[in-house]
């Protein structure tokens, strides 16, 4: 459904993608891993064009991803983003922010909107919250806000770049948890992650990274649990055992 | 004293139509200083590299130039040229395409100060340039852009008077009329300041509202 093949992206003189090719299938989950500055989220900024690639092709569905094309604003419908520091709307509460996108870009009525913004409120555990406004929320709810605003847009695939990163430790359970519920739902999601666990438990696919090329990638279990490069050993090895 | 406010019954009604003026220049040229900063700060932040440099430029001609030697250009210079205005509407033009520089530069330090993160949650909903701005980027501009936008009203309130220059016969103008015939400098002057004074006050404590509300958030 989401094809890279061969995408190289510099910033400056710096290369942060050196020729990446995969593929993600419907209802896939894929974690990338990685170092940070590895390239990690610039290969998910790319995927829905919020950053642009000098060479190679990212396409959705056998469409190119051109950001600087028309068609992008299809893209962007159909592939969902959730970011590492929420960016919820802070002017709007959390049902605007969840109905912003099918009210003023899909053009939905506001009603049925606003119906379903509630649902998704409510499968995210936050149905007493709809009226709130994200400052007034702690940060697990903000996330999972941002979570029900992605899948307001219906989308084909959501990409999560780091979503549990800017979490305090104990409310990074309640964003994952809302997470694999989708994942068991069948929706197609990449997630750049550090949480190792849940890479393990609710991805099929693991993809690592390390200065700008995939280093490894393969079933979760096996890069997790069996690495077989020696970059991939080492890092994990740093991140399971940090002391 | 008691000439003071004697003076001031005579002279306050021919004054009133001075006031009545100034708010006029005043409102007119805040209204067209504010939509054309807005173009200028919306071009300054398009990323479209040719309407970045014009908004540049003009914000740096405008700034460069004073504005009584604005006003002299619109309304002796502009005839020549075929553009014939009233003295008032000369006024509220050039008032308002003076200013316009600096409440474009507010409004661009407004838009930029919005964290880049909701340009990309926009974008990430499919919105185009046009509906982040709208939807997204100007909304919560406005809390940062309005204390400093109260103290360019205050100011345009008190550079309303250089219409005078241009025979518009505003509260200034009005004061330097009945001086020059009544030779009561004292009394028409304090009268005119007194009067500046009690307009800036209702918007001194509009600034001051606006703070509070950008402060609490």
């Amino acid at each position: 459904m989401i094809e890279l093949r061969d995408v190289h992206k510099r910033f400056g003189s710096h290369e942060v993608l050196k020729g990446i090719t995969a593929s993600v299938t419907k209802g896939e989950v894929v974690c990338i891993i990685g170092p940070s500055g590895s390239g990690k989220s610039t290969i998910l900024r790319c995927i829905n064009g919020l950053e642009s690639y000098d060479s190679g092709d990212i396409t959705i569905e056998g469409a190119r991803v051109d950001r600087t094309a028309p068609s992008i604003v299809a893209v962007r419908t159909q592939v969902s983003m959730v970011f590492q520091r929420f960016n919820l709307f802070p002017h709007r509460t959390a049902l605007e922010n969840v109905i912003e996108g099918p009210v003023f870009v899909k053009k939905e009525k506001r009603g049925l909107a606003v119906e379903r913004g509630r649902a998704l409120l409510a499968q995210v555990g936050l149905a007493d919250k709809a009226d709130a406004h994200p400052p007034q929320l702690s940060g697990g709810q903000q996330q999972r806000v941002a979570i029900a605003r992605a899948l307001a847009m219906q989308p084909k695939a959501i990409l999560f770049d780091e979503p549990t990163s800017a979490l305090d430790p104990e409310l990074v359970g309640e964003v994952l948890s809302v997470m694999r519920k989708l994942a068991e739902a069948g929706m197609t999601m990449v997630v750049v992650t550090h949480e190792m666990g849940f890479a393990r438990e609710v991805a099929d696919r693991v993809l690592f990274i390390d200065g700008g090329v995939i280093v490894e990638q393969g079933p979760a279990k096996a890069v997790l649990n069996q690495p077989q490069h020696p970059r991939t050993q080492d890092f994990l090895r740093r991140v399971l055992h940090p002391m | 004293m008691e000439k003071f406010a004697s003076d001031a019954v005579e002279f306050l009604p021919i004054l009133m139509h001075g006031v009545a003026l100034t708010i006029i220049v005043t409102l007119g040229s805040l209204v067209l200083s504010t939509l054309l900063g807005l173009v200028w700060a919306l071009m300054r932040v398009s990323g479209i590299a040719p309407l970045s440099w014009a908004s540049a430029a003009i914000i740096n001609l405008i700034r460069g130039i004073p504005i009584i030697v604005l006003l002299f250009y619109l309304y002796f210079v502009m005839p020549d040229l075929g553009v014939t205005m009233t003295a008032l509407q000369a006024a509220i033009v050039g008032l308002g395409i003076a200013y316009s520089a600096y409440q474009a530069e507010n409004f661009r330090a407004g838009i930029e100060a919005i964290d880049k993160g909701q340009i990309e949650a926009a974008q990430a909903i499919g919105m185009g340039w046009g509906l982040t701005m709208r939807r997204v980027i100007l909304p919560q501009a406005v809390r940062i852009v309005l204390p400093p936008y109260g103290n360019v009203m205050i100011m345009m309130l008190k550079d309303s008077s250089q219409a005078s220059t241009i025979t518009v016969a505003e509260l200034a103008l009005q004061g330097k009329l009945i001086a020059s015939s009544t030779f009561k400098n004292t009394s028409v002057f304090t009268l005119v300041a007194l009067m500046y004074l009690t307009m800036s006050i209702p918007l001194i404590l509009l600034v001051r509202h606006f703070e509070k509300r950008a402060g609490r958030k």
